[in-house]
């Protein structure tokens, strides 16, 4: 298949002004386009005042150019970055409840968890609570190990990202900023 | 300290430190007045009766226009921003008031027109119970403004007014909404403006990308075969200028969008035509043949590139486009240039050589010469059968020798006028493009003399067209706007009744109408009319429509099952285009 149509997993990493309405016109974007989002997340910025919304889309790289020009439109939006999983940094985090008894028998919990470089947050008579930090087929590598022991209860964040580009989002905001502050008021005609 | 002034109504504002102490809905026309705002369209109800209470005192400087539906006042508040150069202005109320913008917010936005809507909501504690009229207008007009924002307090009526009249205007213009609630209209606040010049989030003053416009002289300097496609950008960063000057140093000829049209003078040596479905047939055509592909604020509409996997492959194309998400969006271009218009064009002309292309251009006038034989003749010089569009808008177009603003509603009507029109002024034509929405035209006609008393406006319909919209005659009888309305009258809704003829098999499902009287209906709302269907009554009817002071409603009969061509049937290449069915 041609790059250009074959389908793969992106991280935008968009930020934006604290405007109420902004995941509105960012999921019209998607949805207006049949892209479902695969995680979202939302988390103030390095920058005070500016939010990042990190989401995970699965679509082609043409689109997803045409999606991010389409979102940096927006007027709210400061900045739009498109990786793919190479130029990111990026961690996912799974909270895993299960039965004590089903893990308690010999040294199975103990093993599971420091093979999985998991932690186990909370233990009580009836239940655990574990905790795994990592990349999506991790947790579900561990998912899988669990649920032979009765698993009560899964739940998974959305992805955290940090970009490996050199240019942070200051420098953008200054150049933007040099562009456009002294300039006088547009007219039509 | 506190102090009285006279306003200029004589009406005695409290000030408190130099700031008036207004209530919110005084603050929103204080904010119109100082945005240079005059006139206003616009239907009340009881969210919004604060502000039309105040509007009682800003009558000397605030004119309101009553239309008779609140779409009529989208569409009129848009026409006039587009006739004038300046936003456009809408009222409405809270809930369908709202709601019953939504077409002509729509509009605009598809057509990149400036306009800034202000709804009222219900009292700001009553939001989110279903209160009576109350809606999520700002979900609902979420994808189709540029911005939108909700004001619950007064005091952030300023800086929000100020922020939509700057997003509005600059860069790809667009419309606005403003939602505030009717406790916000109510309460007082410290009144300052401060126009709103700068949004950290928003970057409309793009630096000119020399290397692009540079790589792209090179281009033009060594094409061929170019050809320059004009769009409504050129009009909206007001690029005539630039653009006659550009085309003429270079010889390139120019084919226009339909919403580029009067951005280049329509008898122009240099210029080829409308671009798309029913555009002429040398711009069409030669796409495909060109080397060089020059774009101008346009964006590569379906209209005018007919099946994008046949859309000039030989060509390289170099595309100016304010919006960075137009480019590559339809078309992969060669050259990005996102940059205004205007700017771009003066940078890249003394960049470019002094050229002509003679016998490039030979090729469009001897597709012309066919295109003249077989469509434009019989069109517009048919010597018998029932009158036909065509010759309608010709002769109009020679009456008027290209001095007024023609305004079209949406199907052959639209086409036609767009057509056989000799554009010669730019911005003199008002049309729906993107949107393609039946009822603008009536409306439209109306936000156009309004914005441009000294000009004739004639605003073409069909007579399906004009019935979505009717009751505007009333606002034309209020406020006796001198526009002149010619109803092509076919008894058909012609553009669905055309396809159904070429693609359905003739199957004419619920096309064909039975129309009212619509001299009588005219007459009704004090508006002189006639009815005229033989072709040696046609010239001097439209004398006497365009001779009559005020407004005038003139019904033509037209034949029943005319068809526009030259069409790039849905689905077919530009070079596929069709003279005759």
């Amino acid at each position: 298949m041609e790059l250009k149509t074959m389908k793969q997993e992106y991280t935008i990493s968009l930020f934006t002004e604290d405007h109420i309405g902004i995941l509105g016109q960012i999921t019209i974007i998607l949805t207006r386009r049949q892209i479902n989002i695969d995680s979202f997340t939302a988390s103030e910025s390095a920058v005070k005042g500016v939010y990042l919304l990190t989401i995970v889309v699965k679509t082609t790289d043409e689109m997803i150019q045409k999606v991010a020009r389409q979102m940096e439109k927006l007027i709210d939006v400061l900045k739009v970055f498109v990786h793919t999983d190479d130029q990111i940094i990026y961690q996912e985090i799974a909270l895993f409840k299960v039965t004590t008894n089903g893990l308690m028998s010999g040294n199975v919990i103990d093993h599971i968890v420091r093979a999985h470089n998991a932690k186990i947050l909370e233990v009580s008579p009836e239940y655990m609570v574990i905790e795994k930090t990592g990349h999506k087929t991790e947790i579900a590598e561990l998912l899988n190990q669990l649920e032979p022991f009765g698993l009560l209860q899964f739940a998974k964040s959305g992805r955290v990202a940090i970009t490996k580009q050199v240019k942070e989002l200051n420098s953008y905001l200054k150049e933007m900023d040099e562009a456009n502050r002294f300039k006088t008021e547009p007219t039509l005609n | 300290m506190h102090m009285k002034t006279e306003t200029e109504t004589g009406q005695a504002i409290l000030q408190v430190n130099g700031q008036m102490h207004i209530t919110g809905a005084e603050a929103i026309l204080e904010c119109l007045i100082e945005e240079g705002v005059d006139t206003i369209f616009g239907y009340p109800g009881g969210a919004i009766m604060p502000v039309y209470d105040k509007l009682m005192d800003y009558e000397d400087r605030l004119r309101h226009i009553l239309t008779r539906h609140e779409q009529g006042a989208a569409h009129a508040a848009q026409a006039y921003a587009m006739v004038t150069g300046r936003p456009g202005i809408c009222f409405a109320t809270s809930g369908p008031g709202a709601t019953n913008l939504v077409t002509g917010i729509a509009n605009a936005f598809l057509d990149s027109v400036p306009v800034v809507f202000i709804t009222a909501q219900v009292v700001s504690n009553l939001i989110g119970t279903d209160a009576f009229q109350e809606t999520d207008i700002i979900g609902v007009s979420m994808p189709v403004t540029k911005w939108n924002c909700q004001i619950k307090k007064s005091q952030d009526i300023p800086e929000k007014i100020a922020k939509a009249f700057y997003i509005a205007k600059s860069g790809r213009p667009g419309p606005v909404l403003i939602d505030i609630t009717k406790d916000a209209q109510l309460e007082k606040l410290n009144f300052k403006y401060k126009k709103c010049e700068y949004i950290r989030s928003y970057n409309p003053h793009i630096p000119i990308h020399t290397k692009a416009i540079e790589s792209a002289a090179i281009m033009i300097n060594h094409a061929e075969r170019p050809l320059i496609l004009a769009g409504h950008g050129v009009l909206i960063s007001g690029a005539e200028d630039e653009l006659r000057e550009f085309a003429e140093k270079t010889g390139i000829p120019v084919a226009s969008t339909l919403l580029g049209l009067s951005g280049f003078p329509s008898d122009h040596r240099l210029f080829t035509g409308m671009l798309g479905m029913h555009g002429n047939y040398g711009p069409n055509l030669l796409t495909n043949e060109a080397d060089l592909i020059i774009a101008i604020g346009m964006r590569f509409d379906d209209r005018v590139t007919g099946n994008l996997k046949k859309y000039a492959k030989q060509a390289t194309i170099i595309h100016i486009e304010i919006d960075e998400a137009e480019i590559n969006k339809n078309v992969t271009v060669d050259v990005e240039i996102n940059n205004d218009a205007k700017e771009a064009l003066r940078y890249l002309i003394p960049l470019v050589n002094k050229n002509s292309f003679e016998k490039w251009i030979r090729e469009f006038r001897i597709c012309d010469k066919t295109e003249y034989e077989k469509v434009i003749k019989p069109e517009t010089k048919p010597e018998k059968g029932e009158l036909r569009m065509g010759e309608v808008v010709a002769c109009v177009s020679e009456l008027t020798k290209g001095e007024a603003i023609i305004v079209t509603d949406v199907g052959q009507n639209q086409m036609y006028a767009a057509r056989y029109y000799k554009f010669t002024h730019p911005n003199s034509l008002v049309t729906s493009g993107g949107m393609g929405t039946m009822g603008f035209g009536l409306p439209a006609g109306i936000g156009a003399k309004i914005g441009r008393p000294d000009k004739p406006v004639i605003t073409f319909v069909g007579d399906g067209g004009i019935q979505m919209t009717i009751q505007e005659l009333g606002t034309i009888l209020q406020y006796k706007v001198a526009v002149k309305i010619i109803v092509l009258n076919n008894n058909y809704l012609g553009m669905v009744r055309q396809w159904q003829n070429m693609f359905f098999d003739k199957r004419y499902a619920s096309t064909e109408l039975v129309n009212p009287d619509f001299v009588m209906i005219s007459r009704a709302y004090g508006i002189p009319a006639k009815k005229v269907s033989k072709r040696e009554d046609l010239s001097d009817s439209l004398e006497e429509m365009l001779n009559t002071d005020g407004p005038y409603l003139l019904e033509i009969v037209i034949e029943k099952e005319g068809n526009v061509f030259p069409m790039v049937e849905p689905g077919s290449s530009v070079s596929e285009i069709r003279l005759t069915y």
